[in-house]
């Protein structure tokens, strides 16, 4: 008897590694199009000898750090030099598991020779800019670590944008009923969670499509925040109750001493402060600790979590009300971090954007944060187009991070994974 | 002649059986108990109840009922008119009074014609599969398009003028749709994101045509000139009545959109694509064209939403003209049951509704927003049965049908 | 001594079927119990009960003597009953380490996970049993053969007793299965029970120490290998009166109507599913595909109806070139397909009957006219097939979803029999349908064979493809071994071929004599 041989084990991932090289050599591609762009458009309209003046005090003045001078032309050659050297590397190297690190190396690059050009013959506040890419970062990459804290356990959340909008308010009242920041910031957590607790309760126990769950949190949030505050406080004799102060700011001692870095970075109230620590905290959390071990599992595979008596379920709720409390604590910023008060509909679609990062970040809480400053980058700037040297509307430049957002999900430059099991409700048999 | 007959007996019996097996009861349940708990809301966000409580828990409930009773009083006067005030108007024969009576019946529907389009567009993608949140976005486009086709366009007859006008909100909106509509056919893109993506881009596009290309130059804030007489929807009765014929355009839509679905080859393979994407493969259907093919026209009724309250309502395109009819359309889809003339049912419902709770508001000082709550919690009870079920201890139904199928998060 | 395991009168109903009917099952400790059966005969769930992924009706489990209720895997796991799964239950973008440890987590302070220890603890393990892991890989970098070791570790890591393997060969190459062979005798040797559950002979003659067999839910023998041979479990498995004869006359073969010619398919990992397959079907045959599920024949017939693209090869269908064809234009050619997957493929569930019996002729007269769809026509056309096909249904409106699966088939069949076609696919025709329905559809389709149409059948059942096929070919690993005469094939030569085992010309004249002797007697 023969036994036939196989000849195909070796072929097994050939698909996949084809994939693997087209996805590398499509972002290569994308490097060099980055730099000859920077060529074609950017040094093509800088005369030689115009220079760019980067001022490096937030406030203007020039006490602390001297402005950044320095030759438009020379740099963004230089700039697009960089690009192009990073760009031939990828398409026949490749960068292996830095090429995400490198792509924001990319995107950083380009940014300053966008600036660089944008500035010829003129001046940019940049310490300025920067400082309020961070702060308006902030409630992004809350709302970011809220979608990733629910979709890591296979729970959609597209709901941040009514749970901050209900932490938001909540946390108005309660501050200023109880005059006290904390209890304010309590309840709006709380808040959160409490949205989080429907938005599980719909979608675990009653099997709601997840999107639309959340498209009923959303309504439901708008009506009722809305409702209560024309019925309260926004009355005269309700004033009282939409006082609630601000969280102030915090010097961090030396650090924010240091000229263009501190006050960009150690300058600010809690949230920024928070915002880097819950970062680092869910980071940790999910990826080194057994918690974040099954919450994964159960997002990625519940079947095989539940073989191995993990209780899906009630992770599932976990998740959703760790996400919604996260979404209440962003949410508290409106109100208590950035303006004193609250305001009907005063998220704007912050959560939604924090949903963009979220995808843009690769469910990765760090590469939200990044995706999070990126598009915070994009909003300070817009607000400041006027001031710029060249005639790009600001709405145009409002428009970036949501452009991006779909030129990631079209899977452009290789995409992203999302929770495998995610949007499925989970039902044992 | 028979066979039309025929025909329409079946159009009215498929809609009934769709609707009787999608579980009427609950949904009159589930509007019923919304409701309910709205007049609760009203009841214990309302001083005098607190105040009446005190005194005794009779009086505490009697103060709580009336609120609410009060509420709601003055929102079906406010939706509807005020009977008293109608009967003496006809008595009086003094037309202009007549015309003031009867407003509110006629401002709901105006109201509601937005809704419907809207409503239907989302509905339409439901029935392919496709989650078009981006209703929105393709309102303030096919707004934009279509006020400019009003204004610029000069010298055409108003026969011309206004279908092209609408013709152009629909293009427009359509094109907001394309895109998501080609990205999820060719790349998986899911459709919930990038649509959002879309409404955002769609808001910042708007708001810098109003400051530059479109600007009335005449004007120092951002809004669109004034559209032409020939371009605006005609009213068929005279002030304060704004009732136009953008709400017969919009029942009309409805009734294309049903044969579309229920009675053409195309319709059939839309539906196959939405229910089974798989069996529409195997059974020859070009899923990508199908799809792209869905997103467009759920963005053109979406445009045309946006063109009727240009053309018909505002005359002009100002920034506030941001409406959140496009996330209500979603919940009317859905409470509609994806079906038009559900949809039509729905509009009328929430377009009477946030019509009187205008009249409400001032009346009685219950803000408007309690329609809003009204939606979310309506939607979540039709969205799980289960929950009406339990309260009124319904038995289950033999099979309890998604409400919509959609394809998973990641396409 | 106790006996390691002790199963007494596990019965369990699901609507309809009596799933497992008392059955009684006593495992040795350091045995493998193999436990034989058909595809359906009730294995599966029987071993979900023992893991409490179901719940038994009656019956009750004893381990090591001591009476045991699982309510869920944790007390299958607490009690060292470990299972590893036909699919396997891995999470793909987690390393080894990090499946293995899930739910059985080494910590340090604060909840931080120690994976150094726990990849210590698998490396351990691997030598002991030369498993030959890597603990660091990723599940969806390493083979499969690999993610069945790192499923068998996840069992020893929990330090289970009692291994059940669900059709473990199912997914792995012959030289996998040998070293899988090795393994179990070593975690024999550790003193481990294993549990084999497979409809393999072949393997349950190599490996097994105990022979269980169980047949429609009931046991039906218990033996061992050396008192029995591959005659005696294939009888006792099958069993001889169930044996459905479908009456036909010889074909009369015409014209070449379909021709495949040195197909190459990929699956959705991009692997060569289909490995340069060449067939002819002529006109009037049925030409049976016979091998193990997951031999390339999906990807086959998905590449010949034109839902999957083949990367090589042609395929001709009447003298046209339909390789590169849109599934509408092969269907348009005189092409009709009975998907194997007829929930998912076949049929839009919540459509109904009259819509489905148009799925892929709605667009044509008379059934619409311009885009305009008729629907008094189809309506007719629906009451007509129902009744012709004796599809029971309380009316031909009703969603397609509240039909059985006999009758759902019955469905796919008129609507495929309906049309004028010249050539059939019918892949899985019968797949978990009841008696009744397998009949009436190898009825139909020895009628359409005997009016002319080419007939392509691709079945994983040996039998059917015994009864209906004229020439029978073997698929095995993407490759077609061989076509056999169905007048020169008996269930021996067919078997092993499936198993990837080429007999001799010698061998092939030994087991036919063999098999005209039995019929002699």
């Amino acid at each position: 008897m023969t036994t036939t041989t196989d000849a195909q084990i070796g072929q097994k991932s050939q698909g996949i590694l084809k994939l693997e090289r087209r996805r590398r050599i499509t972002m290569g591609i994308l490097f060099l199009a980055a730099a000859v762009f920077i060529w074609l458009v950017f040094a093509t309209d800088v005369e030689p000898g115009v220079e760019t003046r980067f001022m490096m005090n937030p406030g203007g003045g020039s006490a602390e750090a001297a402005d950044w001078v320095f030759p438009s032309l020379l740099y963004l050659n230089m700039i697009a030099g960089i690009l192009s050297l990073l760009g031939a590397f990828q398409i026949i190297r490749g960068f292996g598991k830095y090429t995400y690190g490198v792509l924001a190396l990319v995107a950083i690059l380009f940014i300053f020779g966008f600036l660089t050009w944008a500035t010829a013959g003129g001046q940019t506040n940049l310490a300025g800019l920067l400082r309020v890419m961070v702060v308006r970062a902030v409630p992004l990459t809350l709302g970011a670590m809220s979608g990733i804290l629910c979709e890591r356990g296979g729970i959609i959340n597209i709901a941040i944008e009514g749970m901050m909008l209900t932490s938001a308010f909540i946390s108005t009242v309660f501050a200023s009923l109880f005059n006290s920041l904390i209890v304010g910031l309590l309840a709006g957590i709380i808040a959160g969670g409490l949205m989080g607790l429907i938005h599980g309760w719909l979608s675990i126990k009653y099997k709601v499509n997840q999107i639309i769950s959340g498209t009923v949190i959303n309504i439901f949030a708008t009506g009722i925040t809305s409702y209560l505050s024309s019925r309260y406080i926004q009355k005269v004799e309700f004033q009282y109750l939409n006082e609630p102060g601000m969280f102030p700011q915090i010097n961090v001692p030396v650090l924010s001493k240091i000229p263009f870095i501190g006050p960009i970075l150690f300058s600010h109230n809690m949230y920024v402060f928070a915002m880097f620590f819950f970062v680092i905290l869910l980071t940790f959390m999910l990826f080194k600790t057994r918690w974040g071990l099954r919450l994964r599992s159960v997002g990625e595979h519940p079947k095989a979590a539940d073989t191995l008596g993990i209780n899906v379920h009630r992770t599932q709720y976990m998740a959703v009300i760790l996400g919604g409390m996260m979404a209440g604590f962003g949410g508290t910023y409106f109100s208590l971090g950035s303006s004193g008060r609250f305001d009907e509909v005063m998220t704007a679609g912050r959560g939604f954007i924090g949903l963009a990062a979220m995808i843009f970040g690769n469910w990765h809480p760090v590469g939200s944060m990044g995706a999070g400053l990126l598009f915070g980058f994009f909003d300070s700037l817009s607000a400041k187009a006027s001031l710029l040297q060249v005639p790009i509307p600001s709405e145009f430049i409002g428009m970036a991070p949501y452009l991006a957002t779909i030129i990631v999900l079209a899977g452009v430059i290789g995409r992203g994974h999302a929770p495998a099991a995610e949007g499925e409700p989970y039902e044992k048999e | 002649m028979e066979n039309t007959t025929e025909n329409k007996k079946k159009s009215l019996s498929v809609f009934w059986d769709e609707f009787s097996r999608s579980n009427f009861l609950v949904i009159l349940l589930a509007i019923f108990t919304g409701i309910l708990l709205g007049g609760v809301l009203v009841a214990i966000t309302t001083n005098e109840v607190y105040a009446a409580f005190r005194e005794s828990i009779w009086s505490g409930f009697g103060a709580a009922f009336r609120t609410a009773w009060n509420t709601y009083v003055a929102l079906f006067t406010g939706s509807v008119g005020n009977p008293e005030k109608i009967r003496l108007a006809f008595a009086s024969g003094d037309q202009l009074a007549i015309r003031r009576a009867i407003n509110p019946f006629f401002e709901s529907l105006v109201q509601s014609t937005p809704y419907i389009f809207g409503g239907l567009a989302v509905a339409l993608g439901f029935r392919a599969g496709l989650f078009n949140i981006g209703v929105e976005g393709q309102i303030f486009i096919g707004a934009a398009t279509g006020v400019w086709a009003g204004y610029a366009i000069n010298g055409l007859p108003t026969i011309i003028h206004i279908p092209l006008a609408m013709l152009f909100g629909a293009l427009g909106g359509a094109l907001w749709g394309f895109i998501p509509g080609l990205l999820k056919a060719k790349t998986g893109a899911h459709e919930v994101i990038t649509t959002i993506m879309m409404n955002y881009i769609a808001f910042r596009l708007v708001d810098w045509l109003l400051k530059f290309p479109m600007k009335d130059p005449n004007e120092f804030t951002p809004k669109t000139p004034w559209i032409l007489e020939t371009a605006k929807l005609p009213r068929l009765f005279d002030t304060p009545i704004r009732f136009h014929i953008g709400f017969f355009i919009a029942v009309l839509m409805a009734v294309a959109v049903y044969y579309l679905l229920f009675k053409t080859t195309w319709g059939f393979e839309l539906r196959m694509v939405g229910s089974n994407p798989n069996a529409a493969r195997y059974a020859g259907v070009k899923i990508t064209k199908t799809t792209i093919l869905a997103m467009v026209l759920s963005g053109a009724l979406a445009g045309m939403a946006g063109a009727n309250e240009v053309l018909g309502v505002n005359y002009r395109l100002l920034p506030a003209f941001s409406s959140g009819y496009g996330f209500d359309s979603i919940a009317l889809a859905l409470l509609g049951k994806t079906h038009p003339l559900g949809v039509i049912l729905s509009s009328l419902l929430f377009g009477f509704l946030r019509n009187g709770a205008r009249s409400m508001q001032l009346a009685v000082g219950v803000p408007i927003d309690i329609v809003s709550i009204l939606q979310a919690v309506i939607l979540a009870f039709i969205a799980a049965p289960a929950i009406i079920r339990t309260i009124y201890r319904l038995r289950e139904s033999k099979h309890e049908e998604d409400l919509v199928s959609l394809r998973s998060w990641k396409g | 001594m106790a006996p390691v395991l002790e199963l007494r009168g596990i019965t369990k109903r699901f609507p309809g079927v009596l799933a497992n009917d008392h059955i009684d099952l006593t495992v040795e400790k350091g045995e493998i119990h193999a436990l034989l059966g058909e595809n359906g005969a009730g294995k599966t769930t029987l071993m979900n009960i023992l893991y409490g992924l179901y719940h038994p009706d009656e019956g009750e489990i004893f381990v090591n003597g001591q009476k045991l209720d699982v309510h869920s895997p944790i007390d299958a796991i607490k009690s060292g009953v470990g299972m590893v799964h036909q699919h396997f239950m891995l999470v793909p973008v987690f390393t080894v380490t990090e499946n293995v440890m899930l739910g059985e987590e080494y910590v340090k302070a604060g909840g931080v996970l120690d994976r150094t220890k726990a990849a210590n603890k698998i490396r351990e393990i691997s030598n002991i049993y030369k498993l030959d892991i890597n603990p660091d890989a990723y599940i969806s970098d390493i083979p499969v053969g690999m993610q069945q070791r790192v499923e068998i570790i996840k069992l020893l890591f929990r330090e289970a007793n009692i291994l059940i393997m669900d059709e473990p060969t199912a997914v792995l190459t012959p030289q996998e299965v040998e070293e899988l062979f090795k393994i179990m005798h070593t975690m024999i040797e550790q003193g481990k029970s294993i549990i084999f559950i497979t409809h393999k002979l072949g393997e349950v003659m190599d490996i097994a120490d105990r022979i269980t067999v169980i047949r429609g839910g009931k046991v039906v023998g218990s033996t061992t290998p050396a008192e029995s041979d591959l005659n005696d479990l294939a009888s006792m498995m099958v069993g001889r009166d169930v044996n459905l004869e479908v009456e036909k006359s010889e074909s009369v073969p015409g014209e070449v109507v379909f021709e495949v010619e040195n197909l190459k398919v990929l699956d959705s990992v991009g692997a060569l599913a289909v490995n340069d397959m060449s067939f002819k079907v002529h006109a009037g045959e049925v030409l049976g595909i016979a091998g193990v599920q997951g031999n390339g024949q999906t990807e086959l017939v998905r590449a010949i109806t034109g839902l999957l693209q083949a990367v090589d090869g042609d395929v001709r269908l009447c003298g046209h070139n339909i390789t590169h064809l849109s599934p509408r234009k092969i269907t348009e050619i005189g092409s009709a397909h009975i998907p194997e997957d007829r929930q998912k493929d076949g049929l839009v569930l919540g459509f109904p009957i009259t819509d489905n019996l148009v799925l892929n002729t709605y667009y044509l007269e008379p059934n619409s006219k311009s885009i305009w769809m008729d629907q008094k026509s189809i309506n007719e056309n629906g009451k007509k097939l129902v009744e012709s096909f004796d599809i029971r249904t309380p009316s031909p409106f009703v969603p397609a979803r509240n039909l059985s699966g006999g009758n759902q088939q019955k469905v796919i069949v008129a609507r495929e029999f309906s049309r004028p076609i010249k050539f059939l696919v019918a892949s899985q025709p019968t797949r978990g349908l009841d008696v009744g329905s397998i009949e009436f559809i190898h009825k139909r389709l020895i009628e359409k064979r005997d009016d002319g149409c080419a007939i392509l059948l691709v079945s994983t059942e040996l039998d059917e493809i015994m009864q209906l096929s004229d020439r029978i070919a073997v698929v095995y690993r993407g490759k077609l071994l061989d076509i056999l005469d169905a007048k020169n094939a008996t269930k021996e030569i067919v078997g092993l071929l499936m198993a990837g085992i080429i007999p001799s010309e010698e061998e092939k004249q030994k087991l036919l004599a063999k098999k005209k002797q039995i019929l002699i007697t």
